[in-house]
This record gives C-alpha cells, structure tokens and sequence, in this order.
C-alpha cells in the first residue's frame, strides 16, 4: 500500500491500525553532521551499532564493516562520542 | 541473579532490530537506544505494549510503525492492564490448545509519566494479581512528550517547565520517588534498575524478567537531550555518569534479596571511583541555575540524598 496517497475510511484497516513500517518514512535529511567511518582504525567491537537510537548503523558479517545508513541517521553523533578507538569522525553535511 | 544467558556483541549485532528505523524520536534519544537494547534481548514471540509517551508517540506515527512485533497502545494509565489482558488471553488460549509456542512473552513499555504518576494503579494492581510480564520503565525524568511537565520521576533542583527555575525557587523542590523500591515492596519475583550505557547488564536483566514466573520490573535510565538540555551526542554518556555517580545505582532484588550489579560494585568496592554529582550535573542545561551563586546550596542537597539513598542501599545489600 501506497502511503502517500490518501484512503478513505471504507479502505483503511480497522481500529486505528499502523500498516506501514517506518522504514519506508526516511529520517535521513534531519541530520546537519554526518559520521564518517575509518575501517582502518575501527576494531569493529560494534558498540556504535548498539548505541545507536536510530539502528542506522549495522554490521555485515560477511565483509567484516560497518554499514552506515544515511537515509536514516539523524547526526546525533552519539556513535562518534562512544567510539573507543576515535574511528568515526563527524562531518558537515555537503563537506566532502 | 541476572540471567544464565551467554552472549558477544557480535551475536547482538547481528539479530534482528525489531524497534525498527525511520521512528521519529529526535536525534540522540536513548529511550529509543533502551527500546532497541531490549527487543534484542528477548527469547521467542513477544508482544510488546505500551503507555502514552514519547516512544509511542514517535514510533507509531499513522499509518507509519516501527515495531516488528505485535504491538498495541489503548490509554496513558493502561501499559500494565494492557499486558494483564495479553497475558490472560494468551494463558486462554494455550489451555484452548489454540498456540504452538511454549511460551509467550508479554511486554510493557512506559516512561516515567506513565508509571510513577498515571499509571501506578494499573501497574500495582497487575504485580498484585501476578501477571507473568515484564514492566521496562524507561526514565527520562519528566513528561517530554508534551513539553517537559515535571513528574514523580524528576529529580530535585531539575528545570522544567512546570517547576521552573527562577530568581527564588531553584527548580523542582520535591526528590524523586524512588519507584523501584516502592515496586520491591509488592514482594514482586525481580525487580532491576538498569542503564544503556551498560548494555550487557541490561541485556541480562532483561532476558531475566522474561524468564522468570510472574511479573518483572525493570527502572532503565534514559537521558532525554531535549527535556534535560543536554547535547544529543551525550546521552549514552550521561547514563553512564549516572550511574559513576550513584545517582542511579544499577542492582537487582530477586524475590526482595537486594544485590548491587557489576558497574555498581565497583563504586562500593573502591569508593575512590566514585564520582561527585557536580560532574552529573553540568552536563545538562536543565541544572544551569543550580550554579549560580545563590542556589549553590542545592547541589549539597542533592549530593546528600544521593549519598544517603546510596547507603541506605548498601545496607539492603548487605555491603557496609
């Protein structure tokens, strides 16, 4: 289902229930700082995964990374704070 | 005793987050970090309640939801009645033969309104019936959905805009109930207070509520950067802080046997790491005032209930 377009109550589901995840509502462009990963310096201990309030950041088993998701990440930066080995740094959105 | 239940980081990392992206609480909120911490840590099917309140606001946002599990929000005073009702529904149909899985869990979310104001009857009415769920408190110490209201869970000298700071009253005058031990006294099986930033303690006490027969409490910290003026990025941090601090010690009371958790032990064990609340204090905007000269006075008051409530504690923990 569509979010965007609007339904009227005959299609809507009953008693006030939430259909669509929120995945699909991108939170992304709140954020003035974004975090920029070092895979050089990371040691992938995976707390900046467990810190974050947003689940924006994940880490692939297969490729050993951490996945930054900008579509959601709201630049809080609590990842940058809790990094214990300075790996992930904040930079200025537009900034290269 | 916490759960049994063995874990790494990575194993968390890579279960499945069931609080899912996209909800719409603002940068930097660890309610939001508490709520993806616990749902990581459960066993099997569960079904998730909550009261009115910032994490219900923000993550069910019609027709928008971020929640992976069946999830339901009627009223600000019924988190507790709510799970009551699941839990005897689902007792039902498990007799009725109508449901597979061994066990099924039950659990409620609130924040501080919700539990310390509205809705302790609810609450204090399921523990007594003994209802097999587990009640998460997430504590961000005022009502901040609705734009920060103090409530019985702010603490004392905290701005807010009902208790507000001015040239005579230093904030909020009235300490901050001690909930957790009010629900040690329903002789309840486990009650926990917990924090984020010691994520593996919480992760256990929470797999513990679960498992144990009958209902659970768990009182999780939960710095809010709006509410508490505080910079997003030192959230996680300041709920760490508060607990260097003793101004929220984590321990747990198993059928009322009271035991300090690791993070805390250390600050009894080695009193010389404990820190003084000043550093807890100038953190957040919403103690600004305290440090001006005329109300300086304040932080001794704090810094005194804080060590006496943390005594009192060492005392119930049988550590002197």
């Amino acid at each position: 289902m569509n979010p965007k377009k609007k339904k009227g109550w005959k299609e809507i589901p009953m008693a006030g229930v939430c259909w669509v995840p929120s995945t699909s509502y991108l939170t992304g462009d709140w954020k003035t700082y974004r975090p920029v990963w070092d895979s050089e310096k990371c040691t992938r201990c995976v707390l900046c995964h467990l810190f974050c309030p947003d689940g924006a950041i994940t880490w692939k088993a297969q490729t050993n990374e951490m996945i930054f998701n900008y579509d959601y990440c709201k630049g809080c930066g609590i990842c940058e704070a809790e990094c214990p080995v300075d790996a992930i740094s904040m930079k200025l959105e537009g900034e290269p | 005793m916490s759960s049994e239940w063995k874990f790494t980081a990575k194993e968390i990392a890579e279960r499945t987050d069931l609080f899912m992206s996209g909800h719409r609480a603002c940068a930097g909120c660890a309610p939001a970090t508490v709520h993806r911490l616990v749902l990581k840590a459960i066993r099997g099917p569960t079904i998730a309640t909550n009261s009115t309140g910032c994490m219900e606001v923000t993550s069910t946002i019609y027709p928008f939801t971020a929640w992976k599990i069946p999830w339901i929000h009627t009223a600000f005073e019924t988190a507790a009645a709510n799970a009551s009702g699941i839990e005897t529904a689902l007792k039902v149909l498990k007799r009725k033969d109508r449901i597979e899985h061994e066990h099924v869990d039950v659990i409620a979310f609130g924040g501080d309104g919700g539990t310390f104001d509205i809705g302790i009857q609810a609450l204090s009415g399921a523990v007594e019936r003994g209802h097999d769920f587990l009640y998460v408190l997430y504590d961000n110490e005022a009502y901040m959905n609705t734009g920060i209201q103090r409530s019985g869970g702010t603490p004392l000298g905290a701005w807010t805009t009902t208790s507000p700071a001015g040239r005579r009253i230093p904030g909020k005058p009235q300490l901050k109930k001690p909930i957790a031990d009010i629900m040690v006294a329903h002789e309840m099986p486990y009650v926990a207070t917990a924090s984020p930033a010691f994520w593996t303690d919480l992760l256990r006490k929470v797999r513990r509520g679960l498992e144990v027969d009958g209902p659970a409490f768990l009182h999780v910290i939960a710095p809010c950067p709006r509410g508490w003026r505080s910079d997003p990025s030192k959230s996680i941090a300041i709920s760490r802080l508060a607990v260097e601090t003793c101004t929220f010690p984590l321990w747990e009371a198993t059928d009322g046997e009271y035991s300090l958790s690791a993070p805390s032990k250390v600050m009894a064990l080695r009193p010389e790491r404990k820190k003084t609340v000043t550093e807890y204090l100038k953190m957040q905007g919403r103690f600004r005032h305290l440090f001006k000269p005329e109300f300086e006075h304040v932080i001794g008051r704090i810094q005194e209930t804080v060590n006496k409530r943390w005594h009192k504690l060492l005392g119930k923990c049988n550590i002197s």
